[in-house]
């Protein structure tokens, strides 16, 4: 028979039918992300709606700035995997790698962040369990909008780690040239990275911007 | 017709290729990875059942002679969660759906095959710390996990029982997320949408509600072990948090898993009532459509388990009246189901006697739900052996026994034996005989106030219930039989020809076993499906190849020809 | 069957559907236009309500332009809308109809 490009699955008639299976396929897991999450921002809902004050002033406890420099920093880290995923297609190996890897510094930074946050946090007294303590009344009501926070942006921060871990993995493999062939990996990648990155973009008014 | 000996092409199947652990345990053959769920399934069945026997064995006395009340607490739960989320949930999407789905629609293999076998891995690995959880001392909470007895005062393994169902809700993900995007994009050319197998529309409805359901499970279940953990008050009242919220989240899931679990079910039972008809499904279109309403709106009535939990009376009306409107595709299916029936060619095969017990235990069992989503009388019966029954009917009379007939069914097809006729239907019947007297009698205890997931009770039940433990007993028998004369089949029944039952279905159109690849050359489809009124009666006996249904009965049969690819594709 | 001319013919197929270098960068400076716009929205004492509605308007364009022009949902297949859509429906399902109970219970004011 004639000669088939490798990337083709063996039940795959072509590519065109392989590429739109894998993003099929990865959008449906996206969609139980979107429920994974769903269940926080429920729990979310419910106790904003009861404790709209002690939410409010609990938010203002959040490093805004910092909280801002971060959706940026994730907004410009979609960017870049986009461009990732164009010269993936265009099979440009170097400015791939050259996007990867700007992908991995930015979350890493977005990290970083993160973490400088939860330590400011937590030499504020406002980690809950651990070491929670609230000036006034309502202090079981504002611990859970701090448990909300931690839960939320834990869980997002989890994810990112996946992702950054799973990007420096594809970098190895990017460079030993195993995209040129099929670049489909990247761009599911991409879809994955550019969800994580929606899912902070709604944290971010949710939880730093409450009444403000 | 030409009748001719068998042969078992055995050797060139996708069972014979290979016999190595290897081969079996790194394989990414649907139909292995299907043969590989069957196992494991069956080895939780029987854990769960064996919780079941002591429960009963204990109800045969009023007195809490046999177990400590917590340890009957252990037990009902370790019934539950290992019935739900290790055999009910995975039964037929992970072993027929897995072997079945690509031969139904034509393909080589599902779109994700490595995706598939990981899929079981996770199942294995998440049921290690579930059943572990039972071997360190088990879990008291009910299946259902309640707060905050669940969070705050139970002392038993919770959290390795929820990681452990976590786990496995990713194995269903997985599984649903194949069956999907293969329906969507490895149909075979001609195969639309409305030529596709009742089967077929089931399963793509059950996994759309494993995609958007298991999730929030998943994520609930995390709030319980850091609640338990970590005292985080997300459902604790005395620190703001809502005990309810857990329920919501919870049954949010719940209820649309026992859709999960019916959904394959009621897909069985159309390709067996069908076949064993001899004739077309009546309603084809509302049959498939219902399939998908019952997904859509099954995801609208959680509420109806929370009535007399302190949930408000408004949000009870709401989600009473969705309960009652989701009855509806649901009734469709059964009135569908008996109209195909009417004027057919019936057979008494063993897997037409599964689905017609079907759709009597299911037609008792969905009628009883309608009790139940009525306000004032689930304010009398929740939480009583009146809601026991009404699920049993559904999930046992109704989801095993299909599972049974569909495992009998495509038998023939999965191993090339033929199983005894008359061991199968014996145990068919014991089977219905014995379910109902386990469960008929739990509507009249439940009715006359006796309450669920209690050891002691007033002496008064104590007849009913020694009935029930009695039809239990003849149940156990019946499903001990299938074990073995299965078992047995696979060495020593009789040797199938590729279409015993002469169905139709893509599946019926490759050898008994398949090649590993499914078939030799794509079919193409040119018909309808269910086009029964082409083919003759059944005989199991006589051999049927593929060659000789292509001369007799040309329209019906795909010729196979690997031409253009891009029909039967559109989505 | 197709020769290795499917790869190149995927090839610009990609970029037919997929966006090139100058769109994606168009987008990211309204991206971080909506973001400027939204930590300056938190400073206009709009109120909680309307805040709210702000904010989330603004998340929700945000969110729109990562899945039309990013993640290549715009001029994809009929299906693929499909599934971008059933989940955050889905989620609208789970949020309103929890919040039913919630409102009608005398829960909120506590």
């Amino acid at each position: 028979m004639t000669e088939v490009n490798s990337a083709l699955g063996h039940h795959f008639t072509d590519l065109a039918q392989q590429r739109e299976a894998n993003t099929l396929g990865m959008w449906a897991f996206l969609a139980t992300e979107v429920l994974f999450f769903g269940g926080l921002f429920a729990a979310y809902l419910v106790y904003r709606s009861a404790y709209p004050e002690v939410f409010a002033a609990g938010s203002e406890h959040l490093k805004m700035a910092l909280g801002a420099i971060n959706t940026g920093v994730l907004l410009t880290s979609s960017l870049t995997v986009a461009l990732a995923v164009h010269a993936a297609t265009q099979r440009a190996r170097n400015r791939l790698l050259l996007f990867m890897a700007l992908t991995v510094v930015l979350g890493l930074l977005f990290l970083g962040i993160k973490g400088f946050e939860y330590y400011q946090e937590y030499q504020e007294n406002l980690v809950p369990t651990i070491n929670f303590t609230w000036e006034g009344n309502n202090a079981s009501q504002a611990m859970l909008f701090f448990v909300l926070y931690f839960f939320m942006t834990l869980l997002h921060a989890l994810h990112m780690i996946i992702g950054i871990s799973v990007l420096l993995v594809m970098i190895f493999w990017a460079w030993r040239g195993w995209y040129e062939e099929d670049d489909m990996p990247v761009e599911r990648f991409g879809l994955y990275w550019h969800f994580v990155d929606i899912v902070w973009v709604f944290l971010f008014p949710l939880l730093y911007l409450i009444g403000r | 017709m030409a009748v001719t000996t068998p042969t078992l092409h055995l050797r060139e199947s996708y069972l014979g290729i290979s016999h190595t652990a290897k081969s079996w345990l790194l394989t990414t053959d649907h139909k292995r990875i299907g043969l590989l769920y069957f196992v494991t399934i069956t080895l939780f069945f029987f854990i769960g059942g064996v919780a079941a026997t002591m429960m009963r064995l204990e109800l045969l006395t009023p007195a809490g002679d046999l177990l400590l009340a917590e340890g009957y607490n252990k037990l009902f739960t370790m019934h539950g969660t290992i019935m739900v989320w290790f055999f009910l949930v995975p039964s037929i999407p992970t072993t027929l759906g897995n072997f079945l789905v690509p031969l139904m629609l034509g393909a080589r293999d599902m779109a994700f095959p490595r995706l598939n076998l990981a899929s079981w891995y996770v199942l294995i690995f998440g049921s290690l710390f579930s059943v572990g959880s039972l071997v360190v001392g088990g879990v008291d909470t009910g299946w259902t996990f309640y707060t905050p007895y669940s969070t705050t005062y139970s002392n038993s393994y919770v959290i390795a029982m929820a990681v452990g169902i976590m786990i496995t809700g990713f194995s269903s993900i997985f599984t649903a997320i194949n069956i999907i995007i293969t329906t969507h994009k490895l149909r075979a050319p001609g195969l639309t949408w409305f030529r596709l197998p009742l089967f077929i529309w089931s399963l793509y409805a059950t996994s759309l509600i494993i995609v958007l359901a298991t999730p929030v499970l998943a994520v609930t279940l995390l709030l319980v072990a850091a609640e338990r953990t970590l005292g985080i008050g997300i459902f604790d009242p005395a620190l703001g948090g809502d005990p309810l919220l857990f329920q919501h989240l919870f049954w949010f899931y719940s209820h649309p898993a026992v859709y999960i679990m019916i959904l394959p079910g009621m897909g069985v039972v159309s390709e067996l009532i069908t076949c064993f008809a001899r004739k077309p499904p009546f309603g084809y279109k509302f049959i498939a459509f219902s399939s998908l309403a019952i997904a859509i709106f099954g995801f609208l009535v959680w509420g109806h388990h929370m009535f007399v939990s302190g949930q408000s009376v408004y949000a009870g009306l709401v989600f009473s009246l969705l309960s009652f409107m989701v009855a509806i595709p649901s009734a469709i299916k059964v009135f569908n189901w008996t109209a195909t029936l009417h004027k057919g060619s019936i057979s008494w095969q063993t897997p037409m006697l599964y689905a017609l017990g079907f759709i009597g235990l299911f037609t008792i069992g969905g009628l009883t739900g309608l009790f139940v989503a009525t306000l004032p009388i689930d304010v009398q019966v929740h939480d009583t052996y009146f809601v026991v029954a009404h699920f049993h009917y559904i999930m046992v009379g109704g989801m095993v026994m299909a599972y049974l007939g569909g495992i009998h069914f495509w038998w023939p097809k999965i191993t090339g034996r033929l199983y005894p006729e008359g061991w199968g239907k014996a145990a068919a019947i014991l089977i219905f005989i014995g379910f109902n007297f386990t469960f008929f009698p739990q509507f009249l205890l439940g009715y006359n106030g006796m309450p669920r997931r209690i050891h002691e009770y007033p002496p008064e039940y104590q007849v009913l219930n020694v009935f029930s433990t009695a039809g239990a007993s003849i149940l156990a028998a019946g499903y001990l039989l299938p074990l073995f004369y299965l078992a047995w089949s696979t060495r020593y029944g009789e040797i199938a020809g590729d279409n015993p039952w002469g169905a139709t279905g893509l599946e019926w159109q490759t050898s008994s076993p398949p090649p590993k690849e499914n078939f030799v050359e794509v079919p193409v489809v040119h018909n309808d499906p269910y086009r029964y009124e082409l083919t003759g009666e059944i005989d199991p006996h006589a051999t049927v190849t593929v060659d000789d249904l292509r001369k007799s009965h040309p329209p019906n049969i795909p010729t196979h020809h690997a031409t253009a690819h891009k029909e039967g594709r559109d989505d | 069957m197709h020769l290795s001319t499917e790869a190149n013919g995927d090839q610009r197929q990609n970029t037919q559907t997929h966006g090139s270098p100058q769109t994606y960068l168009v987008v990211y400076v309204a991206l971080m236009g909506l973001l400027l716009l939204t930590v300056f929205a938190s400073s206009w004492g709009l109120g909680a309500t309307w805040g709210l509605v702000v904010a989330l308007s603004i998340a929700v364009t945000k969110a729109l332009l990562v899945i039309l022009y990013f993640m290549h949902v715009r001029g994809s297949s009929r299906v693929t809308w499909l599934f971008v859509a059933a989940g955050f429906v889905w989620l609208a399902i789970l949020l309103g109809l929890v919040i039913v109970d919630y409102l009608t219970r005398s829960w909120f004011g506590a």
